[in-house]
């Protein structure tokens, strides 16, 4: 059964709407490491599964399995039906309309359409409406110094395709971005402006209006990477003003192998395809091809079914327990956390000290042991972390460190859970013959 | 703590990681490797220092990586030192065979002897996703011979995503 947080109870869940919650998820039930139960603080890189997209996928497959938008029996009625319940879900989480959500194997791979079709834009395809989305020499792409790879290679590789300039918005030594540099890093030249919504190294969350209303000042399009917001706080994209916007299925209690790429109804409208093929037109000859509308447009080949599916049920399983609930206690795993880390003698911040505008996810340095230690001495008290530069090298060498470890919360963490993580990474630098104290 | 992590960090490891053997990088030398662990970011330099002989004279090195990576490269520093370049390589395909034993050990005494303080990281096999830490040098090494024109083995190119 699914749990449902009453949103009346407001700031917090209770102990026991905590320990249903935790009982949604199965493999929180197995132990690791000898015997040691399971702590995962590892939700940023992805989260576990609760039973309703495990059993979503399930009953897919054992009930409606048949290809979608094609053949004329029930069971494709079934699963077109599904197939297109699900991005409704999808939709309803983060505040878009069905038709603006495109199904897509990953948030990179959402972030790669976007790419790829300004680059076809370029190239003429699209016609009059998509020159919009073209770039030229002399033109400019501003992302930040915060970037996941998935946010910052694409935008490397369109410059290079077309010629025009990457820029980008520092992070302070809080950890959180620069953003009184909009005003002059973001100008009439930039034509995309491309961010997270919350960094997924120091879990700081990013001012989007700012963002969006200086990207509108210049005529910019906003390109919002949402993988670590829109699991964790409540998102409406449409509220937002972002363009475009990527998130993952993986990190929001869904399955892997599914993605979402939002974009403003009328931008997808005007978008040239990037992955061509079957599923994606309206008339074809041998000649040439017309295409389909959105999100079809952007569907070539057989989709992951299945996996949207369990993407749609895991919408649905936030919504139930509500995303203001869901914040909320994370909002205590955040403070829990930072002052686990912050009471441990020689671990070191790599983020925002306060609670303002972030979100669970909490790195760290620990004086004199490299992050793979530090992950392996946790992980031998059963304690599962991140460790390296999480796909963020810039913003690593930005502090100065090759890598960090990494503690993330999910809607299931415990503040137990976060006190055995603080006595195991006060264990650390002794078991490698350091001091306490830095 | 339990005694898997004693077993996986041994003294000797700890002790080399702290004062690596090798370490500054040096001239001349005969060819340099770079190799980086994409996963997490560690990475060497290694130069391959050659006597008039052939003989691998020495390697230098400069690097950064955790415990295991920095260890294991001093470790074989000093267990290369003045080597015949094919025993070198011998040692080299010991030591990945050793790490892929899933810490059981090579169950071979005359290969075990001749990896010496080597055989510290066989616990490191247990743990899949630190064997390519323990690799990281060696790979290098491995590198900087074929550059180097002195490997014996086949020169068909050794890649930094060879080794899991």
């Amino acid at each position: 059964m699914t749990t449902t947080l009453d949103p009346r109870a407001g700031t917090h869940l209770s102990a026991g709407e905590l320990a249903a919650v935790r009982a949604d998820f199965p493999l929180l039930r197995r132990t690791v490491r000898g015997g040691r139960p399971l702590v995962y603080l590892d939700s940023a890189a992805t989260s576990q599964k609760p039973d309703v997209v495990i059993d979503a996928e399930l009953d897919f497959y054992s009930e409606r399995n048949a290809a979608v938008h094609r053949g004329a029996h029930q069971l494709a009625e079934e699963a077109t039906d599904a197939y297109e319940s699900a991005r409704a879900e999808v939709a309803a989480l983060v505040g878009a309309r069905p038709d603006e959500i495109v199904w897509t194997s990953n948030a990179t791979a959402a972030i790669n359409v976007v790419a790829y079709a300004i680059s076809n834009a370029t190239a003429g395809r699209g016609g009059a409406a998509a020159r919009r989305f073209a770039l030229a020499p002399g033109d400019e792409i501003v992302v930040t110094e915060a970037e996941h790879h998935a946010n910052l290679v694409p935008w490397q590789e369109v410059a290079a395709r077309t010629g025009a300039t990457l820029r980008w918005i520092g992070v302070g030594d809080d950890g959180r971005l620069r953003t009184d540099e909009l005003a002059t890093v973001v100008t009439e030249r930039t034509k995309v402006l491309a961010f997270a919504h919350v960094s997924n190294v120091t879990g700081a969350v990013a001012d989007v209006a700012a963002f969006v209303a200086r990207a509108r000042e210049v005529g910019a399009l906003t390109v919002l990477d949402a993988c670590q917001s829109v699991p964790h706080l409540p998102v409406d994209l449409g509220a937002l003003g972002v363009d475009f916007a990527a998130f993952s299925g993986h990190k929001m209690y869904g399955p892997t192998g599914v993605g979402v790429l939002y974009g403003r109804r009328e931008l997808l409208d005007a978008m040239p395809p990037v992955l061509t093929g079957g599923s994606m037109v309206e008339v074809v000859t041998m000649e040439s091809t017309t295409f389909a509308p959105p999100p079809q447009r952007f569907e070539a080949g057989s989709m992951m079914v299945a996996q949207a599916v369990g993407m749609g049920a895991a919408a649905r399983y936030l919504r139930e327990l509500g995303m203001a609930a869901v914040a909320a206690h994370e909002a205590e795993m955040t403070r829990l956390l930072l002052d686990a880390v912050a009471a441990v003698p020689g671990v070191r911040l790599v983020g925002p000290a306060d609670q303002r505008d972030r979100v669970a996810v909490v790195s760290f340095v620990v004086d004199g042991v490299h992050a793979h230690d530090v992950g392996q001495v946790l992980d031998d008290a059963g304690i599962a972390v991140r460790v390296g530069h999480h796909c963020a090298q810039p913003l690593h060498r930005r502090f100065g460190v090759a890598a960090t470890s990494r503690a993330s919360a999910g809607v299931y963490t415990t503040a137990d859970e976060v006190a055995a993580f603080g006595a195991a990474l006060a264990t650390v630098r002794p078991f490698f013959g350091l001091g306490g104290a830095a | 703590m339990s005694g898997a992590m004693e077993q996986l960090y041994q003294q000797l490891i700890i002790e080399h990681a702290k004062d690596p053997h090798g370490k500054g990088l040096a001239e001349p030398y005969a060819a340099e490797s770079f190799q980086v662990n994409p996963t997490c970011g560690d990475e060497v330099r290694l130069r391959v220092h050659l006597a008039p002989d052939g003989a691998l004279e020495r390697v230098s090195w400069q690097g950064q990586g955790c415990s295991i990576s920095q260890a294991s490269i001093s470790v074989m520093s000093e267990l290369v030192e003045g080597l015949p370049v094919a025993e070198v390589e011998a040692l080299g395909e010991d030591f990945r065979a050793l790490l892929h034993t899933r810490g059981e050990g090579l169950q071979d005494e005359a290969a075990e002897d001749r990896l010496g303080d080597a055989t510290a990281f066989t616990g490191v096999g247990k743990y899949s996703a630190r064997v390519k830490c323990a690799l990281l040098g060696w790979m290098a090494l491995r590198d900087a011979l074929l550059q180097a024109g002195t490997s014996t083995t086949s020169t068909t190119s050794t890649t930094s995503t060879e080794e899991a």
